[in-house]
C-alpha cells in the first residue's frame, strides 16, 4: 500500500502551460480517477506519476519516498493503456513474464505471480494465445494482469475501457472495482467518461485547463459542484442551466428569470454571502425537477414543454423555462401531454446557483 | 443485381490499353521469349526447336555461371547490409534527435539519383591511382591499399558498396515509417516493464516489422535480379568479366554478341528466379483475405 | 501541503522538477553514428563536387578531397556544351533536352493511364479485372530482359523502334503496374458513398472520372509525377534499347562520355556532367521533401 503525493507539480510543453501548479495527495489504497475533457491535462499527469514524461517543476512522491527523478520500473507502478499495448508476438504468458524476466526474477517466483494474476482475472485458459487471438476485454484483462504481476502497491489506468464496446466496458469496470476491493492498492484511473468516474471512485478529482477544478467524492461531485464546469461536465443528461439575478429582501433568497417571474430559493445553502442583484446562473439536474408536487418546500418552476422523449426506464421532456431549454427527467411509465405549459418543482437545497461572470458556486 | 448493374461498356473501353499492355507487352513477350530460348535461334529467331540445348549451352558458359555467382554475392551483400543499415539509421533517427530531417534528407538522397551516377561517382572514388588509395597514401601511409575496383577477386564488393550507399536510404525510410507507426504506448509499456531499449527492439519492435522487413527484401531482391547500370557504370562488368551479372550478361548476347536464342535462355532464368521470389510474397500482400491485424 | 517529514537539512538536493540532463554516453554513441553515417553518405557528392570545380593539373596530384586551389567553372561550362560521346562534341546539354523531351509526354501519359486503370479497376466491376490487376501486378516485378526482345521485334514491325514514340510507350507499358497500383489503393481509399452519390446523381463512368475523381486526386498525381520524373530521367536500359540514336537520354549519353576511351580522362567535366545528370531528380527530391517520402513508401508497401 502506498499513497501518492503530487506537490506544485507543473508541465509545459513547449510554451503551453498543460498543468499549473497542480497538488493532489492520494491516500492508501484510494482509488481516485482524474476526470476532465480531452486536453485537460489528466493523461499528461498520470504520464508524470508514472515516470514517462518528465516534468517541469514540483515533486512526485510514492509511498512516502520522492520519485521526481527515478525511472518508471522503480516507482513501484503497474499501469494499464487504453490501446492494452500488449507485445503483439509473445503469447499472454510472455507478456505477463517479459517485464519479470528482465528484472531477473527467479523463475518460481515468475511462475508464481503469473499463476496468480491470470487466477485473479480468470486468464488461465488464454496463457498460451497470442494477443490478436483475443478479443477487447480480454486483451484488456492480460493488460491488467501485466501491471498485476509486477506486485506494486499504485496501479494507474489511462482510459483503459475506451476501446471498448459499451457492454464490454460495463463489464470489466465492475471488473476493476473488484480487483480494487480485493487488492486494497491505490489506483489512479484517468478517464473523460463520467459514468467510469462515478461508479469507480472513491475521490474524483474533475479536471479542466491544467488545473484541478474540484476534488471530492462522487456524491459531493455530483450534489455540489464547485463552479459551473464541473456541474455541466458531471451527470448526463447535462444539468438545466437559467441565467436571473439574485434578489435578497424580506422574503428570504430569491431567483429572478430574465421574464420577470421570481423563486424561492428557500433552503439553499449559500457558500458565501450573496449580494442582492447579483447576476447568477441557476442549475438544477433533470432528475431534479417534479412535474408532480411531492414535498411542501419545493419551489415552483414554470416550465413550457414541446416534447417527450423516451428513453426506456425513464423519460426526457424537453421545453423552456424563460425562454432557456431545459430538461426534466420523468418515469418512463409516466406520460405528459406536450405542448403545455405547466408548472414543476425542485427543491432548492438539491440545486446550484453560480456567479455568472466567475462561473464558482455560490 | 448490383454488381450487374455497375458493369458497362465504358469500363471495357478504360480497360482496354492496360489490357492491351497485358496481353501482348506482358505475356505475349514473355511467351514469346522462352518459346526463342527452346529454338536454334542466333542472330534472328528461328523455329529449329532445340530442346533444351540452349540452357545446356547456358550453363556451360563460364561467363553465365560467373554472373549468377555474382548476382548472390551481390544479392546477399546488399539485401543484409542494406537492412541492417536501414534499420540502424531508422532506430537512430527514432530516438528524438535534434536534425532529424536534416539526417533523413542525407541518408535518402541517393536514392533519388540513377544507378548510373552512383556508379560514376565510386568509379572515381575508387579510382586507385587518383583517388581514396593515392589520398592515404599522400598523408603519408604510402603502403595503403584500397584498389578493389581493379581486382577480379574483390571487384564485387565494390558494387556492393555502392549499391548500399545508394539503396540504404530506401530501407531507412520504410523502417522509419514502421517504427512510426507502431503504437507509442507500447513503449511506455515496456518502460513501466522495466525493459532496456535494445531489448524492447530485439524482442518487441522487430517481429513487429516483419511485413517490412519482408516488402524491403523483396524490393532490394528485385533490384539484384535487375542490376544493369550499376555495374555497367561502376565497373563495367570488369576487370575482365569479373563483376558481369546476369542482366548485362543477357544484354551482351541480345544486341552485341547476336546471340539470341542463348540471351532468352537467360532470361527465363531470370524470370524463374524472380517467380519463386515474389509470388509467395505477392500472394500474401493482395491476395490473401484479409484478417485484422495488429 | 507537503506533510513536513522531509529532512530539510540533508545535504543532497531534493529531487525536484525535471530529471538533471546528463549527456549518457549511449546518447553521444548515437550522434557519432549519424555523423558517421552521413558522411558517408555526404562524401560521393562532396567528392563529385569539388572535383568538378578543380582544374586537372589539381586533379592529377591524387588529393581527391581536397578543396580545389584555384576554383574553376570551366569544367561545368565544357560539360554542358561541348563534351565529348566518340566523335560528337556537342555536350551533355543534348541528352538533357532529349531526356525533356522523353519525359514529359512519357510521365503525363503514364499517369493517364493508370489513373484510369485504377479508377476502373477500384470503383467499377468488369469480368476478369482481379485477374487483369494481378497480371499486371506481376509485369512490374519482371526482369525487363524478358519483354526486350520481343518487344524490340514488335516495335519494329509498327515502325516506333528507335524512336521517340518507342520509348513513349515503353515508359508508358512499364509504368503503368506502379502508377495502377497507386490510383487504385487512392481511389479505394475514399469513401465510396461519394461514389453513389455520384451515380445517383446520374453521373456515368467518364462523367465522374473527369468532373469527381480526376479532380479530387491532387495529392496521389503528386506522389505520382514525383516516382514517375525520377523514375524516368534514371532509366538507362530502356533508353539504350528503344530511344534510336538521335534520342538517347541523358544518363545513356554520360555514361558515353565517362566510360568513352579516347584521350585523357577529364574527370572534372565527367564530374560536372555526372551532377548535371543528377540535378533533376535531386531537386525534385530537395523541392518535394516529405512527398517523396510518401512516394516511395506508397509505390513500395501494400496500399
Amino acid at each position: 500500500m502506498a499513497t501518492v503525493s503530487i506537490r506544485d507539480l507543473e508541465i509545459d510543453f513547449g510554451t503551453i502551460k498543460v498543468l499549473k501548479t497542480l497538488n493532489l495527495e492520494i491516500g492508501e489504497g484510494e482509488f481516485i480517477v482524474l476526470l476532465g475533457p480531452s486536453g485537460c491535462g489528466k493523461s499528461t499527469l498520470l504520464n508524470a506519476v508514472a515516470g514517462l514524461l518528465d516534468v517541469t517543476a514540483g515533486q512526485i512522491w510514492i509511498g512516502g519516498k520522492n520519485v521526481t527523478w527515478e525511472e518508471p520500473k522503480d516507482r513501484g507502478i503497474g499501469m494499464v493503456f487504453q490501446s492494452y499495448a500488449l507485445y503483439p508476438r509473445m503469447s499472454v504468458r510472455g507478456n505477463l513474464s517479459f517485464g519479470l524476466k528482465m528484472a531477473r526474477t527467479p523463475h518460481e517466483e515468475i511462475e508464481k505471480r503469473v499463476a496468480k494474476a491470470s487466477k485473479i482475472l480468470q486468464i488461465e485458459p488464454l496463457l498460451d494465445r497470442k494477443p490478436a487471438e483475443l478479443s477487447g476485454g480480454q486483451r484488456q484483462r492480460v493488460a491488467i494482469g501485466r501491471a498485476l504481476v509486477r506486485d506494486v502497491d499504485v496501479f494507474l489506468f489511462d482510459e483503459p475501457l475506451s476501446n471498448l464496446d459499451a457492454k464490454l466496458r460495463t463489464e470489466l469496470r465492475v471488473e476493476i472495482k473488484r480487483l480494487h476491493h480485493e487488492l486494497g492498492s491505490t489506483m489512479i484511473y484517468v478517464t473523460h467518461d463520467q459514468i467510469e468516474a462515478l461508479t469507480l471512485a472513491d475521490r474524483i478529482a474533475v479536471m479542466n485547463g491544467g488545473v484541478i477544478q474540484q476534488l471530492a467524492s462522487p456524491k459531493e461531485i455530483y450534489r455540489r459542484p464547485v463552479n459551473r464546469f464541473v456541474a455541466g461536465f458531471v451527470g448526463s443528461p447535462s444539468m438545466n442551466f437559467v441565467d436571473g439575478t439574485l434578489k435578497m429582501d424580506a422574503d428570504g433568497a430569491g431567483f429572478v428569470l430574465s421574464d420577470g417571474t421570481r423563486l424561492s430559493l428557500a433552503g439553499y445553502e449559500f457558500a458565501g454571502t450573496p449580494k442582492d442583484g447579483q447576476a447568477a446562473t441557476l442549475g438544477i439536474r433533470p432528475e431534479q425537477v417534479d412535474l408532480v408536487k411531492t414535498s411542501d418546500d419545493a419551489t415552483v418552476l414554470p416550465i413550457k414543454l414541446t416534447m417527450l422523449e423516451p428513453m426506456g426506464a425513464d423519460s426526457l421532456v424537453w421545453g423552456h423555462v424563460s425562454g432557456t431549454q431545459f430538461s426534466v427527467r420523468i418515469d418512463g411509465e409516466d406520460h405528459v401531454a406536450t405542448p403545455a405549459t405547466v408548472d414543476a418543482f425542485f427543491s432548492p437545497s438539491q440545486s446550484s446557483i453560480f456567479d455568472k461572470a466567475s462561473g464558482a458556486r455560490l | 443485381m448490383k454488381t450487374r448493374r455497375r458493369m458497362n461498356v465504358a469500363t471495357y473501353v478504360a480497360l482496354f490499353p492496360a489490357f492491351i499492355v497485358v496481353v501482348f507487352a506482358y505475356l505475349g513477350t514473355m511467351l514469346w521469349t522462352v518459346q526463342i530460348s527452346f529454338t536454334e535461334s542466333k542472330l534472328l529467331p528461328t523455329f529449329a526447336f532445340a530442346g533444351t540445348r540452349q540452357y545446356e549451352r547456358l550453363f556451360a558458359t563460364s561467363r553465365w555461371s560467373i554472373s549468377l555467382e555474382n548476382m548472390v554475392i551481390f544479392g546477399i551483400g546488399l539485401i543484409a547490409v542494406c537492412l541492417v543499415l536501414g534499420f540502424l539509421l531508422a532506430a537512430a533517427l527514432d530516438q528524438k534527435i535534434r536534425f532529424e530531417n536534416t539526417f533523413r534528407t542525407i541518408f535518402l538522397y541517393p536514392y533519388a539519383m540513377s544507378f548510373i551516377v552512383t556508379g560514376l561517382a565510386w568509379q572515381w572514388i575508387l579510382n586507385p591511382t587518383l583517388g581514396l588509395q593515392q589520398y592515404v597514401r599522400n598523408l603519408g601511409w604510402t603502403d595503403f591499399q584500397f584498389d578493389w575496383i581493379i581486382r577480379n577477386d574483390r571487384a564485387i564488393y565494390v558494387v556492393i558498396i555502392a549499391g548500399v550507399w545508394q539503396a540504404s536510404g530506401l530501407i531507412m525510410a520504410l523502417m522509419l515509417s514502421g517504427l512510426r507507426g507502431i503504437d507509442q504506448e507500447l513503449w511506455k509499456a515496456a518502460k513501466i516493464d522495466g525493459i532496456p531499449t535494445w531489448r524492447v527492439y530485439v524482442n518487441i519492435i522487430i517481429p513487429m516489422l516483419r511485413p517490412t522487413i519482408i516488402t524491403s527484401v523483396v524490393l532490394l531482391s528485385l533490384a539484384v535480379v535487375r542490376v544493369y547500370d550499376l555495374v555497367l557504370a561502376l565497373t563495367g562488368g570488369g576487370p575482365g568479366i569479373s563483376t558481369d551479372v546476369p542482366a548485362k550478361f543477357i544484354l551482351d548476347y541480345l544486341f552485341g554478341r547476336a546471340n539470341i536464342g542463348l540471351a532468352t535462355a537467360a532470361s527465363s532464368i531470370l524470370l524463374v528466379i524472380v517467380l519463386v521470389i515474389i509470388t509467395p510474397w505477392l500472394y500474401y500482400e493482395y491476395f490473401r483475405p484479409k484478417r485484422e491485424r495488429r | 501541503m507537503a506533510t513536513a517529514t522531509m529532512t530539510a537539512g540533508s545535504t543532497a538536493p531534493e529531487p525536484s522538477g525535471p530529471r538533471p540532463k546528463r549527456l549518457t554516453a549511449d546518447r553521444v554513441g548515437l550522434y557519432v553514428f549519424l555523423v558517421i553515417a552521413a558522411a558517408f553518405f555526404l562524401l560521393p557528392m562532396y567528392v563529385m563536387i569539388v572535383t568538378s570545380l578543380k582544374p586537372m593539373s589539381e586533379i592529377r596530384l591524387g588529393n581527391i578531397f581536397s578543396l580545389p586551389e584555384a576554383w574553376t567553372i570551366e569544367p561545368w561550362l565544357q560539360a554542358w556544351n561541348s563534351a565529348c560521346t566518340g566523335l560528337n562534341c556537342g555536350g551533355i546539354k543534348v541528352g538533357f533536352w532529349n531526356s525533356i523531351r522523353i519525359l514529359v509526354p512519357s510521365v503525363i501519359i503514364s499517369i493517364f493511364v493508370g489513373a484510369l486503370t485504377g479508377y476502373a479497376l477500384s470503383l467499377w466491376r468488369a469480368r476478369g479485372s482481379n485477374l487483369l490487376f494481378a497480371v499486371l501486378l506481376l509485369g512490374a516485378f519482371l526482369p525487363y530482359q524478358v519483354f526486350i526482345y520481343p518487344l524490340v521485334r514488335i516495335y519494329s514491325s509498327v515502325g516506333i523502334y528507335g524512336t521517340m514514340a518507342g520509348i513513349v510507350v515503353t515508359h508508358t507499358i512499364f509504368g503503368l503496374p506502379l502508377m495502377t497500383l497507386l490510383f487504385r489503393n487512392y481511389y479505394a481509399s475514399l469513401p465510396i458513398e461519394l461514389f453513389k452519390a455520384a451515380r445517383v446523381d446520374g453521373g456515368g463512368f467518364w462523367a465522374i472520372f473527369f468532373r469527381l475523381m480526376l479532380p479530387m486526386s491532387t495529392p496521389i498525381i503528386i506522389v505520382a509525377v514525383i516516382l514517375q520524373v525520377t523514375g524516368i530521367w534514371n532509366d538507362f536500359l530502356f533508353g539504350v534499347v528503344f530511344a534510336g540514336r538521335e534520342n538517347l537520354p541523358m544518363t545513356v549519353q554520360l555514361n558515353n562520355i565517362v566510360n568513352s576511351t579516347q584521350g585523357e580522362k577529364l574527370y572534372n567535366v565527367n564530374m560536372a556532367a555526372t551532377i548535371l545528370t543528377a540535378l533533376v531528380p535531386l531537386v525534385v527530391y530537395f523541392v518535394s521533401g516529405r512527398w517523396f517520402v510518401r512516394g516511395i513508401a506508397a509505390g513500395a508497401v501494400k496500399g
